[in-house]
């Protein structure tokens, strides 16, 4: 077990002050201050249950990469839409696996949901090692140009936030 | 409220429920469950948010000043959208669910 | 105009429920059933929002919020229940 330190996710404890400040729909100071004290106390409390956050090298290019997302998010959906109003006969679906060069959990459970939320594809299931992740997709017609897809557009640059390689 | 704003009120909640509708119609009509899967999963988590844009317009155009607390919704909305999404996918899995034979690759047996 | 705009999303919402319904009765498995209260749930949230436009009230923001949290909950212990038999192991 780590030893108890006084503010242990510094990140944590900020995220908490803004949900509660949106939470009470109030920017007053007095609730500045209960938002300051509830996000230094709960993380403080609950250190135990939580997983070492990995370290975030390159904080501006994570910035980009969450506008580059959304953006992906509203395509997705348009495309997501003229499938499912087109005739179903001519969909392509496909279970594809795709091999993960990420190993850290939270990298992890980050490109899996954003491949759920992008374009045609939902994330079936990780296999037991972590090397390879299971995606299921309504239409495409080449797996391997979906794969570098995938990695060239989500994973390469959550490689780069986290581990700082470029591979 | 002006009537530029009340347009942009009125495109978003239009956006907003056909979105919703789109995902109602993809979990209605496609074949097999994990299509289906695809339906809610996106199409209404982004109409939920077109809902959430549109009451923030709004809210932002009576008297009572900028409200923002809609976000925390869609926020966590957009967390929570794959990972029942992929709890779902898991536990199909498990059953064998059938699926339709235009699909290619199979799924794995853990 | 807005109330034109209201009424018709009200009936495309309602449309859409009712689609969500109909596969929740046609079942044919398990999981499609969870898929269907998922959309279900997801789809009130919308609605509520929309109502909270629709009557000028803000109160309908909690409402929804808590739909929100309580049915995800949901989805996931029972997803959880049908991939190992048990909730909390």
């Amino acid at each position: 077990m780590k030893a108890r330190r006084f503010l242990p996710h510094p990140l944590l404890s900020l995220c908490l002050m803004g949900v509660w400040m949106l939470l009470m729909n109030d920017m007053t100071f007095g609730h500045l201050l209960l938002g300051a004290i509830l996000g230094w106390l709960i993380p403080l409390v609950t250190q135990v249950f939580w997983i070492t956050p990995p370290r975030i090298y390159r904080p501006f290019r994570l910035f980009r990469f969450f506008f580059l997302v959304l953006g992906d998010i509203v395509v997705a959906n348009l495309q997501v839409a003229k499938l499912i109003l087109g005739p179903t006969s001519k969909l392509r679906p496909a279970f594809v696996e795709i091999p993960m060069l990420l190993e850290d959990e939270l990298a992890l459970t980050m490109l899996a949901s954003i491949i759920s939320l992008t374009p045609g594809t939902v994330s079936a299931d990780l296999s037991d090692d972590r090397k390879t992740l299971l995606v299921h997709t309504l239409d495409v017609a080449d797996d391997e140009q979906l794969i570098a897809e995938i990695k060239s557009r989500y994973e390469a640059p959550l490689l780069e936030v986290f581990t700082c390689s470029t591979t | 409220m002006s009537t530029w704003m009340e347009i942009l009120v009125a495109i978003f909640l239009l956006l907003g429920s056909v979105f919703s509708l789109v995902g109602a119609i993809g979990l209605y009509r496609l074949p097999d469950f994990f299509m289906r899967l695809h339906g809610p999963t996106k199409a209404t988590t982004l109409g939920v948010g077109g809902m959430v844009i549109a009451s923030m317009i709004y809210f932002a155009g009576q008297e009572q000043g900028i409200s923002l607390h809609e976000l925390l919704i869609t926020l966590f909305l957009f967390i929570t959208a794959p990972v029942s999404a992929h709890m779902l996918a898991k536990a199909a899995m498990q059953q064998k669910l059938s699926i339709s034979e235009q699909t290619r690759g199979k799924p794995w047996e853990q | 105009m807005l109330d034109y705009v209201i009424a018709l999303c009200l009936l495309m919402l309602g449309i859409a429920l009712i689609l969500t319904l109909a596969r929740l009765i046609k079942g044919p498995d398990l999981p499609d059933r969870i898929l269907a209260l998922d959309t279900l749930y997801i789809n009130s949230i919308a609605l509520l929002v929309l109502f909270g436009v629709w009557l000028g009230s803000d109160l309908y923001f909690e409402a929804a919020l808590l739909i929100a949290v309580m049915g995800f909950i949901g989805t996931v212990a029972v997803a959880k229940y049908l991939l190992r038999g048990d909730i909390i192991e």
